[in-house]
């Protein structure tokens, strides 16, 4: 496309030309009806004009007969910028006037008509336009006056001329500004074309000019750019997420190879086979378990599961997973207390119940007391021998808090941000199965539902929880209820 | 696991060639007649003709998508159970799935015995007893209006969640119950436990109906999960 093609083409030079089109229009109509008026006011003028004086020049023949008329025709006729005049005869003779000739059959009917005639004293063979009246006087005498047109017709020049000219000037201005936004316009589309080109080749750092005129493309410009730069942050946690799994998986699958190829290599019995066989199952559920668990945090963290959401109470969930863990933790030697306040709560339900689940099941494999601590902690903690596990549901403020707390070692303040970041084993679970997506997991839930996982001590011990904002009607009908009664009261 | 009823009919809708051959062999080797489509169109119209007890649909295929067709069959007053294999495994994909109108949803890669365990109990679903009042197993009863659960002469008291568990597996009594089964019928639960949480349950219960019992009824099947049955049938 040539450079005026793209110029043509442009939004501004297309909305030049439907304004260019407008505006002639505009013009046109305006002049018209200027030209159409002016042309209506002249010809009533001489219509008055000549009506008063047909009604003067009656009058004067009616008093002083033929020849006071003709007198004062001849008379009026030789004033500068006179009227037309004629006064004929019955037998159709001219007897006074300034009229030369006229067409035929114009003295022989009454009234108004438009006509070509010359005048009398005039050299020039030219003819002139007048507007007449022909009236009959007593005895067949016919009498015509009126007047040129002249002035109508260079009136009528004069406004032919400015429609012209005004429509010249506009659409000369009019192709000019249009040429000129659209050029500027273009340009600067041009430049965030190539912008956006040098992003589409792959390079995400590039950005959009942004002008200090703060007009619609500098807005654009400046959204685009915020819109590019969320994008890379995106791509770059996609990329820091991959390495990880890639680095993660790697490890299992490598387990996963090794033991089929050992099986396969050692000359072994059925049962030795069948053996391996199961292993490599088990090893792949547990990949599967762990794809499965990134999905679901994938799936939290980018909100896709806020569709799935009601209203339910937080304790229903702390009691849940209380009756579904409360067994193993007993078998691990643990106690598994449960202690809840009734606290509704808008989310996932399911998703909620895995995030309390995963810190139950963090709790029972990480929250023995060190057997170096424990006679120490052991008077501490009081009446619990120090192999308790709570689960709680309370609210505080306008929060909604499920926490596990165990009497564990607990995590050093410096690592807690840390462990909750995908597959992040801390040193001291190395020993113990799991795929390390536990917390991030009950941190991406938290996060959907716009709250967050907090990990803190709890002397001795971990304080694991779900800090997540109650539900904004309860919390109003609550608040409802409680300013009930003291008014009941008073 | 053998299919125990001769002739179990069974359609499997399924576009990737080598999992539905291998489904089909698989099927066919515990006794069932499995008959494949590899799109939406031909199974509609197969599953609409043919008289199947179980309809094991995968959730994408070609021409018509696997929820697409459960609605055709459901409007056309189909009633086979079905079950929708899907890739997409998250709750609210399962949900969808259930709500077009299948009876069980099994999220890939799954492993065969989970598959025959469920497909098991939807084709026991068709035509079975509808929800009886007490379950008998052996000589382990447990009735559900009053609550009560004996074995023999001794009355056995349970906790509320030990005879839902129970009631589950006396409701499929003879048929393999996988954990997950028991996690999503009798907890609600549709997540993956990284524990054994549903064994310590089953060894709980395990020792209230079989201790001190000469013959044991609650049997592990080793790869797949648990079975209630009477050890001759």
């Amino acid at each position: 496309m040539t450079a005026f093609g793209k110029l043509i083409r442009t939004t501004a030079f297309r909305l030049t030309l439907v304004y260019l089109f407008l505006f002639a229009l505009f013009a046109a109509s305006l002049l018209g009806y200027f030209a159409w008026n002016t042309r209506r006011l002249i010809t009533e003028q001489i219509t008055a004009t000549v009506n008063v004086e047909t009604s003067e020049i009656s009058d004067i023949f009616n008093r002083r007969g033929l020849r006071g008329l003709v007198f004062t025709l001849e008379n009026r006729a030789l004033r500068p910028g006179a009227n037309l005049y004629l006064v004929t005869a019955p037998n159709g003779q001219a007897l006074a006037g300034n009229v030369g000739s006229l067409m035929p059959g114009v003295m022989a009917t009454n009234g108004w008509s438009e006509t070509a005639y010359r005048r009398l004293d005039e050299q020039d063979t030219a003819d002139h336009r007048a507007l007449v009246r022909v009236t009959e006087q007593p005895g067949g005498f016919r009498l015509l006056i009126g007047r040129d047109l002249e002035e109508r017709r260079r009136l009528f020049g004069i406004v032919a001329k400015a429609a012209q000219w005004s429509v010249l000037i506009v659409v000369v201005l009019g192709l000019g500004g249009g040429i000129f936004v659209a050029r500027r316009v273009l340009r600067r589309i041009d430049a965030m074309t190539g912008t956006t080109q040098r992003i589409m080749a792959g390079d995400l750092s590039g950005r959009l000019p942004v002008g200090r005129s703060g007009d619609e493309l500098d807005r654009l410009a400046g959204n685009l750019n915020a819109m590019l730069e969320r994008i890379e942050a995106l791509m770059m946690g996609l990329k820091e997420v991959s390495d990880n799994i890639a680095h993660d998986l790697k490890t299992p699958l490598t387990r996963l190879r090794n033991r089929a190829e050992e099986a396969l290599a050692s000359s072994g019995s059925e049962p030795e086979y069948r053996a391996a066989l199961e292993r490599t199952i088990e090893e792949s559920d547990g990949l599967i378990r762990t794809f499965n668990a990134l999905l679901m945090i994938a799936r939290a963290e980018s909100g896709q599961a806020r569709g799935n959401m009601d209203d339910f109470d937080a304790a229903d969930v702390a009691n849940g997973i209380h009756e579904l863990y409360e067994p193993l933790a007993e078998d691990d030697g643990m106690t598994l207390r449960v202690k809840t306040a009734s606290v509704r709560l808008h989310g996932n339900r399911e998703l909620i119940s895995q995030a309390l689940a995963n810190l139950v099941e963090n709790a029972i494999k990480y929250g023995k007391p060190l057997a170096m601590a424990q006679p120490l902690s052991a008077g501490a903690v009081g009446s619990a021998d120090g192999k308790e596990i709570l689960i709680e549901a309370r609210r505080v403020g306008d929060s909604v808090l499920l926490s596990v707390t165990d009497r564990g070692p607990g995590i050093p303040t410096a690592d807690r941000k840390h462990a909750v970041e995908r597959f992040v084993r801390l040193e001291a679970s190395r020993s113990q199965p799991g795929s390390g997506l536990g917390l991030s997991l009950a941190a991406a839930v938290a996060t959907l539902h716009g709250g967050q996982l907090r990990l803190g001590d709890a002397h001795p011990g971990l304080i694991a929880t779900l800090a997540i904002p109650a539900l904004q009607g309860a919390s109003d009908r609550l608040a409802a209820q409680t300013q009930d009664v003291p008014q009941k009261v008073a | 696991m053998t299919a125990t009823d001769p002739q179990m009919r069974l359609l499997i809708i399924e576009d990737d060639r080598e999992s539905a051959d291998y489904l089909v062999k698989a099927f066919r080797e515990v006794g069932y007649v499995a008959e494949l489509a590899s799109d939406g169109d031909e199974g509609l119209a197969l599953a609409g003709s043919g008289d199947y007890d179980v309809l094991v649909v995968d959730r994408m295929l070609p021409k018509r998508d696997g929820l697409s067709l459960i609605g055709a069959l459901r409007e056309k007053g189909n009633r086979t159970p079905v079950l929708i294999l899907s890739a997409l495994g998250q709750v609210d994909d399962r949900i969808k799935g259930l709500r077009a109108g299948g009876d069980d949803y099994l999220p890939k890669p799954y492993s065969f015995a989970e598959l025959l365990a469920r497909v098991e109990v939807l084709s026991r679903r068709r035509g079975g007893p509808a929800e009886e009042t007490s379950y008998r197993v052996g000589d382990l009863e447990l009735d559900r209006l009053s609550h009560r659960v004996a074995r023999g002469k001794d009355e056995l008291t349970l906790q509320p969640r030990e005879f839902r568990l129970l009631e589950y597996l006396m409701k499929h009594a003879g048929q393999v119950v996988t954990r997950t089964m028991l996690l999503e019928n009798v907890w609600d639960y549709h997540f993956d436990p990284q524990t054994n949480v549903i064994d310590v349950h089953i060894s709980r219960l395990r020792s209230k109906i079989d201790k001190g019992f000469e013959r044991p009824l609650l049997h592990t099947i080793r790869g797949a999960g648990y079975m209630i049955r009477d050890g001759i049938r």
